[in-house]
């Protein structure tokens, strides 16, 4: 378990501003956050590698604040691995046994057996794969059996396919050593895929804690719904609140929505682009919200189209490739777009 | 460009061998006996070994002070590090013989540090005098190589090793160190180099025990230059050869640089 206790630290010109965050034993624990949130040097912070300016660091209920990292008993694995370019694989995986002096060779081929590199171990690591460098820094990193792993973008420098194969990897290893896992990353999939629970930090600030569910579909912050791809912010204001039914006057437009508000409070209303769909016609359905407008810009991205149309408001919309061209979608034609209700996240 | 900056190198090639071969190749070519004569005069090889022991010992105590000052410039920032740093590059712009002046008034018999420590160490006219001026001199040439070369190790690794339980003298002597070696070592050949080609500053705190520059001065202005110069040859021949053993271990030591 991780406890962090109002944990404050300044950094040139940034700063972790009173942090508090618990991590329990077993849990998956992912820290998203954009680039510059500060999430690789709250890490660091628990790892021992700075002193924070105030605030306290646990680990099991022992407090590891002001100790030296080789005290925190904590396995870290950096973004780019931080493999010893002057010794083997073999030597890699041995530097923590032999720091922390277990002599046990059998551990160093289970390990690389568990973790399928034992064809590696005589190689230099500079002549590895990422995948195969990232496979050797978790042998690394776990042969000395830590009970916590932190994991500083672990997927980050991987293609795709070879993300996909780390991601399992680090699900197994993570049931198998029943691992308590902190892991950072900017990725909202693999935030939402690997985690358990999900903190996330922006500009040094602990923003929202929660699943992955109430981290992505019901942000507690602006700032946190535009990050988890809530890309359509609509300022406005409640014109009428009936038990949960909303309506918010946004710009020239009045939209449907659902939320605990009341007749004039001010609001935000976040809408993802996915979850608007665009038609040639308003046509009679459950959908609450038809706002009619004209296509102002597209652009193309793989089987996806990206179209802005303007509604009076400005709105993002993601549609397939297919139906842009079934629709013959392009710049100045008129449309519909249409999204239900539900789909609108609302806060003050 | 390219052409005229390579017309540039060939000058700047054509002024360093010139120089030296022309005195070189005129000793064995011209006078080859003069030179056996000299390697064998107990007194010219005598000040060569004192040059190249003395610069030895002070490579040995630029690497204990230039080492440890070059990670702390390397690996963090306090007030005053520009300073520092411009304080550790002076003996390299102060003229040699002010340098040796300086140093005559601090170990000297009355100096700072030469008066209290009279009774057990003399610096004047003695081995530890030629040191500490080499040392003064050759100092910053291992400083600046050290601090480079720790930081071309990614701190990153440090903090790996420390996360795998090594306090951080440990993971200075298991992971830095080795990493910024050839560093290191370019540095000490820099130093040894510098110290030994070093007689304005020694020639002013210990004439004597006469190292190979001082000797070659001497004789010079004795004898003039045909006594003077199959010192001046040999002293070159000795050190080019030390030097170039040096670069051929070295060489493979690249592999231990980051990159």
């Amino acid at each position: 378990m991780i406890e962090i206790e109002s944990l404050s630290r300044k950094w040139k010109n940034f700063a972790l501003d009173e942090l508090s965050l618990k991590v329990e034993s077993g849990e998956y624990f992912v820290i998203l956050g954009p680039t510059g949130a500060g999430k690789t040097l709250l890490l660091e912070l628990i790892a021992g590698f700075h002193v924070p300016d105030s605030g306290r660091v646990l680990v099991d209920g022992k407090e590891v604040t002001n100790l030296p990292p080789e005290k925190h008993n904590l396995a870290f694995v950096y973004q780019n691995y931080s493999l010893f370019p002057h010794m083997s694989v073999k030597k890699n995986i041995e530097f923590g046994m032999r720091m922390k002096k277990i002599r046990d060779p059998k551990r160093v081929l289970d390990t690389a057996r568990d973790l399928k590199i034992t064809h590696l171990l005589d190689r230099n690591p500079l002549t590895l794969s990422g995948g195969e460098q990232q496979r050797v820094a978790l042998a690394r990193a776990l042969v000395t059996d830590p009970k916590i792993l932190l994991l500083d973008e672990p997927l980050s420098a991987l293609d795709p396919r070879t993300q996909e194969n780390a991601r399992e990897l680090l699900s197994f290893l993570h049931k198998k050593n029943k691992l308590t896992v902190l892991h950072i990353t900017h990725d909202q999939t693999e935030a939402r895929i690997m985690a358990d629970r999900i903190a996330v930090i922006m500009d040094g600030k602990l923003m929202q804690v929660g699943t992955p569910e109430e981290i992505f579909e019901k942000p507690v912050e602006g700032q946190v719904a535009s990050f988890v791809g809530f890309e359509n912010v609509l300022k406005g204001r409640v014109v009428s609140a009936d038990q949960g039914f909303l309506r918010i006057k946004t710009g020239e437009v009045v939209i449907d929505a659902s939320g605990d508000m009341e007749a004039g409070d001010q609001v935000y209303a976040f809408l993802r682009p996915e979850n608007i769909a665009l038609s040639k016609t308003s046509t009679q359905s459950s959908i609450r919200n038809s706002l009619q407008g004209r296509v102002t810009e597209i652009w193309v991205l793989g089987a996806l189209v990206r179209v802005k149309v303007d509604c009076g408001v400005p709105l993002n919309v993601l549609i397939t490739r297919q139906s842009a061209e079934e629709m013959e979608i392009s710049p100045g034609i008129q449309v519909y777009a249409q999204f239900k209700a539900s789909s609108v996240h609302v806060l003050r | 460009m390219t052409f005229v900056f390579s017309l540039i190198l060939l000058v700047l090639f054509i002024f360093i061998f010139l120089t030296l071969s022309n005195m070189i190749f005129g000793q064995l070519l011209g006078d080859f006996s003069g030179l056996v004569k000299a390697a064998g005069n107990r007194s010219v090889m005598g000040a060569i070994f004192l040059s190249l022991y003395a610069g030895f010992l002070a490579t040995l105590l630029a690497l204990l002070l230039g080492a440890p000052t070059g990670y702390i410039l390397a690996r963090f920032d306090f007030p005053g590090k520009r300073l520092v740093e411009s304080i550790i590059d002076v003996p390299v712009v102060v003229p040699h013989t002010v340098a040796g002046i300086a140093l005559l008034t601090v170990f000297g018999s009355r100096g700072l540090i030469g008066g209290p420590l009279e009774a057990y160490i003399q610096f004047r006219d003695a081995l530890p005098g030629i040191v500490v001026a080499m040392l003064f001199v050759s100092l910053p040439y291992l400083a600046n190589s050290a601090r480079e070369g720790f930081k071309s190790v990614d701190p990153r690794l440090e903090n790996a090793a420390r996360s795998l339980g090594a306090p951080l003298w440990k993971a200075f002597f298991f992971v830095t160190l080795p990493l910024s070696a050839r560093h290191l070592l370019i540095g000490a050949v820099m130093t040894w180099a510098r110290a030994i080609s070093e007689f304005g500053a020694v020639v002013i705190i210990a004439y004597y025990p006469m190292i190979g520059p001082t000797l070659i001065y001497d004789r010079f202005l004795s004898y003039g230059l045909s006594a003077s110069r199959p010192i001046a040859v040999l002293l070159i021949l000795v050190t080019l050869s030390i030097f170039l053993v040096i670069r051929v271990i070295s060489a493979g030591w690249s592999i231990y640089d980051r990159d």
